[in-house]
């Protein structure tokens, strides 16, 4: 029991870690990528290849002035940033970010019950409606920018925060009904069952990953994160041209940088999120045969399995900034548009689709 | 005449109604998203690294500015304020003088003072045109950073050997 605990407790802080320290990671991948898609350099000048480029940026932040409007809100607008950062790490505790056994059924002991579910998954919390948390979690994301924005008394910073409540809403709908066809497809909600579901391989080669199965839902999922996350195409709820800065224009200092934390978290989190709904999660076709289950040290496989989660997540964070660097931002009612009148309707026939080719 | 509905001859010409795969976006999409990555992958940088690489000025450049000597080492100028008159920015002061014995008797007047406080300046170069001895000329190279106002007023001797 204690030592579950324990176990619980270091897997908590691997999971923390790993989250707040993807934030500097990607902010610095950002900067950077940018500049080369711009054929800049970008920051290279602290540390060897502006590696130490974040840690300046948050020094910055600390020694900025704090600074709160005459007229705002006082409580809701210092409890706003935090509202908006922690709905992105509380999303990560469902997410089965390895595995020790490959999915095979696990004996699970009464001290390791809290380490590791049946299968083997190491999620912080392996509960059995993973996808309906992360959908009812992950939107509470919303209420950080909406009381960021309505807190501060700035006609800039409330039009900010009732666009991001706007559009999380809308594309939140299209994005639950893009789920239900993953449901139909995988006969679960659990996450983990999901990825063990989108093991093997069919026609040969192609990876049984339900980016593959399910075209279009991967799809609308990948463009429902764009607007959820509020990543570029979608990025209303702050869009500088016409809000100066959205919902954080009155925001300083360390109160900033955690709406800043929240946006990043919420991508690295989104990103988790794609990669184990439909890339296959902790899994790759030919590792199981290469590390086999049966004669490999279950951490070996653990440390395998989280690697090639990271390294799917990285990418799908790569790809964020690179879509970010692509295109333009589109006009409010083009947003709109696009999600009540395409992604919607677009969402509900492949659930049609989904449901017939079941049957069949 | 309807405009909203009914676009102008010459509007339908320039731009044809998108077909469907057009209207989906997604090759644009996707070709767009091959361009940037082209350009990420791409090696070389616009990028000019200030501080260890400069850019080669133009030969008209107005950098800052010098005073010159003649062949027989005095200072051109004869402070005939012509350049601090000339000057837009009032940032050339001159105080004339009798030329020193060692000038020899060809000259009677050079400035004792010529400071030049380069914060005012603008670098238009009526100075350089102004001058009817030729004895002030702009390098090439552009203002220093310094940490006081005072550092900024450069004084005869700093402009001589500037």
């Amino acid at each position: 029991m204690l030592l579950g605990i324990i176990i619980l407790i270091v897997k908590c802080m691997v999971v923390a870690v790993a989250m707040v320290s993807t934030v500097p990671m990607s902010l610095l991948a950002e900067r950077r990528l940018s500049a080369f898609i711009q054929d800049r350099l970008g920051p290279n000048r602290v540390g060897p290849f502006g590696l130490l480029q974040p840690v300046a940026d948050v020094i910055k932040f600390f020694f900025k002035e704090e600074f709160v409007p005459d007229k705002a809100n006082k409580i809701i607008y210092i409890i706003a940033p935090l509202i908006a950062f922690v709905p992105g790490v509380i999303t990560f505790a469902v997410i089965p970010w390895g595995n020790v056994s490959w999915g095979n059924s696990f004996a699970t002991g009464e001290t390791t019950g809290f380490l590791i579910g049946s299968t083997g998954s190491l999620a912080v919390a392996d509960v059995g409606i993973g996808i309906l948390f992360v959908i009812a979690i992950s939107s509470l994301n919303a209420y950080g920018l909406a009381y960021g924005g309505w807190s501060s008394n700035n006609k800039y910073s409330l039009l900010g925060g009732l666009r991001s409540s706007a559009q999380i809403i809308s594309f939140e709908i299209a994005m639950g009904l893009v789920l239900i066809s993953i449901l139909m497809s995988t006969g679960s909600v659990d996450l983990n069952k999901i990825v063990i579901d989108q093991k093997d391989v069919f026609w040969g080669f192609i990876p049984n990953w339900l980016c593959f199965r399910q075209p279009l839902a991967f799809l609308l999922f990948i463009i429902t994160a764009f607007a959820e996350t509020n990543r570029l195409p979608f990025d209303m709820p702050e869009a500088e041209p016409e809000l100066v800065g959205g919902y954080h224009t009155e925001y300083s200092s360390m109160k900033f940088a955690m709406f800043f934390m929240g946006e990043y978290i919420a991508m690295a989190t989104m990103s988790a999120v794609i990669t184990t709904l439909f890339l296959g999660g902790w899994y790759f076709p030919g590792m199981e045969a290469l590390f086999p289950a049966e004669t490999t040290s279950p951490i070996v496989i653990g440390i395998i399995s989280s690697f090639i989660f990271s390294a799917k997540t990285a990418f799908i964070l790569f790809f964020f900034i690179w879509v970010r660097w692509t295109l333009p931002r589109v006009r409010w009612d083009q947003l709109m548009k696009t999600g009540w009148s395409i992604l919607i309707p677009l969402a509900l026939l492949n659930i049609v689709l989904t449901a017939i080719i079941k049957s069949i | 005449m309807n405009l909203m509905n009914e676009p102008s001859t010459q509007y339908n010409k320039r731009y044809r109604k998108m077909n469907f795969i057009e209207m989906l976006y997604l090759p644009a999409i996707a070709k767009g998203l091959v361009n940037t990555l082209r350009h990420l992958l791409r090696i070389k940088k616009f990028t000019v690294e200030y501080p260890e690489k400069k850019l080669v000025y133009a030969d008209r450049f107005r950098g800052e500015h010098r005073l010159k000597k003649d062949e027989k080492g005095r200072i051109k100028c004869v402070a005939c304020y012509m350049c601090a008159t000339a000057c837009p920015a009032k940032c050339i002061t001159i105080v004339a003088s009798k030329t020193p014995t060692e000038y020899g008797e060809d000259r009677d007047k050079y400035p004792k003072e010529f400071t030049i406080n380069e914060l005012r300046c603008i670098f238009c170069g009526y100075c350089v045109e102004a001058c009817p001895c030729d004895a002030i000329e702009m390098t090439q190279r552009h203002p220093q950073v310094y940490g006081t106002r005072e550092e900024f007023i450069y004084n005869r001797e700093k402009l001589l050997n500037n």
